[in-house]
């Protein structure tokens, strides 16, 4: 990727405080960036907040009642909170930790549920080609393409995930979030995902959340370690896991903290 | 692509907030009759209920009568009404709660069995049974062929088996809420198991058991249909169980179809949904407090 | 070891008063049954006529199961929306905060009251109400009774909705959010379609309880033994012919009481079995 790409990030984190209950702070005064076209993993123990950050990227945080956000984040430079929910969760999807297709729809149905819950009508052809693209894109087409119209329920755990990710990228969004994507998952399927993960990046970034450390090592380009809500250390992941510049993230990184 | 999208953003979300302000309009519809039931009837009951209420029995027609039309209160009370509910529903409550509770043990121990099921599922259709189904029933078997006429007893039968799968059914079900660490824990010891089931059952459950008890004698209380059919009413205090009795709600019918006793009738549909509502807001506090089993 | 073989004997015969409850009720209400029948065979169902005139004594059964059933579904139809709104409003809108928990404790309390007082207040403050309307004159009838029955089965409506839709798994609502969709998109498309056969038996099961309600149907229903000929027409249900006409009655008019009751049981049986049945096989 080209440099004019590394030094514009895509998201711009600044300032972010994310409470629960008033003065319970999930995420305390955050700022980050995300790289265009990379895999960013935010790491750290569970209750770190590395989750509520995630989801705070698309405001899926808001779901909860009585949440309170201070700073901001931005995407392409416009505040994320100054556009509507419907606009930003198109432009950045989400992938959850279990695998979680919508069982009263089938596999083509599901790939293309972004578009019916918008209310977006296609022609056929249209949704013909963004099913196949989607699930090509997740390599998943070879497998499913004989089963289309059959619920999406009978897949096994790993292709589950993929046809998730085939319905995030099928609205071709600009970031895709990952929360702990393989955490359900057998080992084989953990590494096709990781695969598909390196490729999926040529065309979108990607920020995973992940509590194995080997696989924010294998695949990802920035890390962000966090801790009780902190941002400790971010930065390149060579960096980050030779040359640790804070004792926490070198003692998380030494399995201290489990 | 991204035109279409953007187009109908704000339709969508004003039909979306539209849904919500519905929701709400219709949740704050459905409460409302509860106000006004209870408003209503304490805004006109409150006057009569004084201790005489209590402490002496509904007076005839004439005196009602006479007290409406000089604009006095009206003299006398509920006390025939409440001393035969709680004599019918004691005894209901004597039989079917210990019945209930062994029953719903039996049905908590045997699982899936196949006349556990069975069972399980003509308790289902014996609370679903409408109350005056079991009027028509305690009066063929008690009215007809034991007391021989209308009787406490009779009335006693039918709340019996109103109550009855309502014991057994919370029975089960609190009893399911408890661990299995739980009673494997005391049979390790070597506990026999009628003691187990004395023991450590029903203690471990026992708010869950009250909670079932209280809930079914609300709704026991509060019933009207059946005893018309078996207690009949009677204009004294009686405690004889083969003699016609009052019941509070037998009273309020009476008082509804006779127009002199009109102001009486708020009161002791005020008294009645007090009494029930406590006993049902009672039973959820202790359901809730002890919310794991 | 001879106690447990006690105790578990001891279990089994109380279980066994079910069983003999059971068949008890279906034997005795058969048996009481039997003399209607044998007169008037299963015309006794399709008859409109309620005559217990001595002499020219006739009995059908027709008008009261038509009342029965228009009272409960017309009840169901006025009961939906506002069961609906407000398993919405507990399990999904306002989850798990105060104002949900408010509200699910005052429609408990509507179940709590007992059904006589909802007649009496039918009578003596909706009833007014309606006449003021000038839609009915008496303000007894069809549709003042389902009003009050609506209102006397949307809590069991709504306990068992809400616990349906709280039940929907968080992961496909957020799955549904996180494509964009708005709340009232992931209602219609997500929950509905996850929960819509409990939401299904929870009316079924109301319709069951509607189908047996007494006191507060008789109090205002205006108790003619006819079918019912419009929404504000005066009517007799099931339960409330019994209610009215058991005290006075003998002879063949018991029997056709009773005839009357043995139906009523089958129908809200065999209600209540489908809506058990959905539950257990969907939900």
């Amino acid at each position: 990727m080209s440099d004019t790409h590394t030094t514009e990030p895509v998201l711009k984190i600044e300032g972010l405080s994310i409470a629960y209950e008033p003065g319970r702070y999930a995420v305390k005064d955050v700022s980050a960036t995300v790289r265009r076209n990379s895999i960013t993993a935010i790491m750290g123990p569970s209750g770190c907040g590395k989750s509520t950050l995630l989801r705070a990227m698309n405001r899926m945080h808001e779901l909860y009642p009585n949440i309170e956000t201070k700073g901001d984040i931005l995407l392409d430079g416009q505040s994320i909170f100054s556009m509507s929910v419907i606009e930003l969760r198109r432009k950045v999807g989400m992938v959850f930790q279990r695998p979680n297709p919508f069982p009263n729809m089938t596999i083509y149905e599901n790939v293309v549920a972004g578009y019916s819950l918008n209310d977006i009508r296609l022609k056929k052809n249209q949704r013909d080609e963004i099913v196949e693209n989607a699930l090509r894109n997740v390599t998943l087409w070879d497998e499913v393409k004989e089963f289309l119209f059959r619920k999406g329920t009978f897949l096994s755990g790993g292709q589950q995930q993929r046809l998730c990710v085939a319905r995030a990228i099928a609205f071709n969004p600009e970031v895709l979030l990952l929360d702990e994507p393989t955490s359900a998952l057998d080992p084989i399927a953990t590494s096709k995902i990781e695969d598909l993960l390196g490729e999926l990046k040529q065309k979108y970034t990607l920020v995973l959340v992940t509590h194995n450390m080997s696989q924010a090592a294998r695949i990802s380009d920035d890390s962000m370690f966090m801790y009780l809500g902190e941002l400790v250390e971010s930065g390149r992941t060579e960096t980050l896991f030779t040359t640790p510049k804070d004792p926490r993230t070198e003692a998380y990184l030494t399995g201290k903290f489990g | 692509m991204d035109n279409l999208l953007i187009n109908n953003i704000s339709r969508r979300n004003r039909t979306n907030a539209r849904l919500k302000y519905i929701i709400i309009a219709g949740a704050v519809i459905t409460v409302v009759p509860i106000f006004l039931i209870v408003g209503n009837l304490a805004l006109k009951g409150y006057r009569q209920i004084n201790m005489a209420f209590f402490t002496e029995p509904a007076p005839d027609t004439f005196q009602a009568m006479m007290a409406t039309s000089s604009g006095e209160v009206i003299p006398g009370g509920i006390a025939n009404g409440l001393i035969g509910s709680l004599l019918m529903v004691l005894v209901a409550s004597l039989v079917s709660i210990p019945l209930g509770l062994m029953t719903g043990v039996y049905l908590y121990e045997n699982g899936t069995k196949r006349y556990a099921n069975f069972i399980r599922s003509l308790t289902e259709i014996l609370q679903g049974v409408p109350s005056i189904i079991l009027g028509i029933i305690a009066y063929l078997w008690i009215v007809k062929n034991i007391t021989r006429g209308y009787s406490a007893l009779a009335g006693s039968t039918a709340l019996t088996i109103m109550m009855l799968p309502l014991i057994i059914r919370s029975t089960e079900e609190t009893m399911k809420m408890i661990p299995v660490t739980i009673r494997e824990a005391a049979f390790a010891l070597g506990t026999p198991y009628y003691k187990m089931v004395i023991k450590v059952l029903i203690p471990v459950s026992f708010s869950g058991l009250a909670t079932g008890v209280l809930l079914a004698l609300s709704r026991i209380l509060g019933e009207t249909a059946p005893l018309m059919l078996t207690a009949l009413g009677s204009p004294s205090v009686s405690l004889d169980l083969t003699n016609p009795v009052s019941a509070v709600p037998l009273l309020i019918w009476d008082f509804y179809n006779d127009p002199n006793m009109v102001n009486l009738v708020w009161s002791a549909s005020l008294f009645l949904m007090v009494f029930v509502l406590s006993m049902n807001l009672l039973s959820r506090s202790i359901a809730s407090k002890h919310k794991y089993i | 070891m001879n106690g447990d073989k006690v105790t578990k004997a001891l279990l089994f015969l109380s279980s066994l008063t079910i069983l003999l409850l059971s068949a008890g009720i279906v034997l005795s209400l058969t048996g009481g049954a039997i003399p209607a029948f044998r007169e008037y065979g299963l015309g006794f169902i399709t008859s409109t006529v309620w005559n217990p005139t001595s002499g020219s004594e006739e009995y059908g059964a027709l008008p009261f199961i038509a009342g029965t059933v228009i009272t409960s579904l017309l009840a169901l139809l006025l009961c939906i929306p506002m069961a609906f709104s407000t398993s919405l409003f507990i399990a999904e809108y306002f989850r798990g905060t105060r104002t949900a928990g408010i509200l699910r404790s005052l429609v408990d309390m509507l179940a709590g009251i007992p059904s006589i007082v909802y007649g009496f207040w039918g009578f003596y403050a909706l009833r007014p109400l309606l006449i003021s309307t000038g839609l009915t004159d008496q303000g007894f009838g069809i549709f003042t009774a389902s009003i009050v029955l609506a209102i006397m089965i949307v809590p069991y409506a709504t306990s068992l909705s809400a616990e349906i839709i709280a039940m929907v798994p968080s992961e496909l609502k957020e799955a549904a959010y996180s494509l964009g969709a708005t709340r009232r998109e992931v209602i219609f498309n997500v929950i509905i379609p996850s929960a819509r056969s409990g939401i299904v038996a929870s009316f079924i099961l109301a319709l069951g309880r509607a189908l047996g309600e007494t006191m507060a149907v008789t109090m205002l229903i205006g108790n003619a033994n006819i079918i019912p000929k419009g929404l504000f027409s005066p009517g007799n249900t099931m339960a409330s012919v019994i209610a009215n006409q058991f005290g006075e009655a003998d002879g063949l008019k018991l029997s056709a009481l009773i005839a009357i009751g043995l139906l009523l049981f089958a129908i809200t049986a065999l209600v209540n079995a489908a809506g058990k049945f959905i539950i257990r096989r969907f939900a």
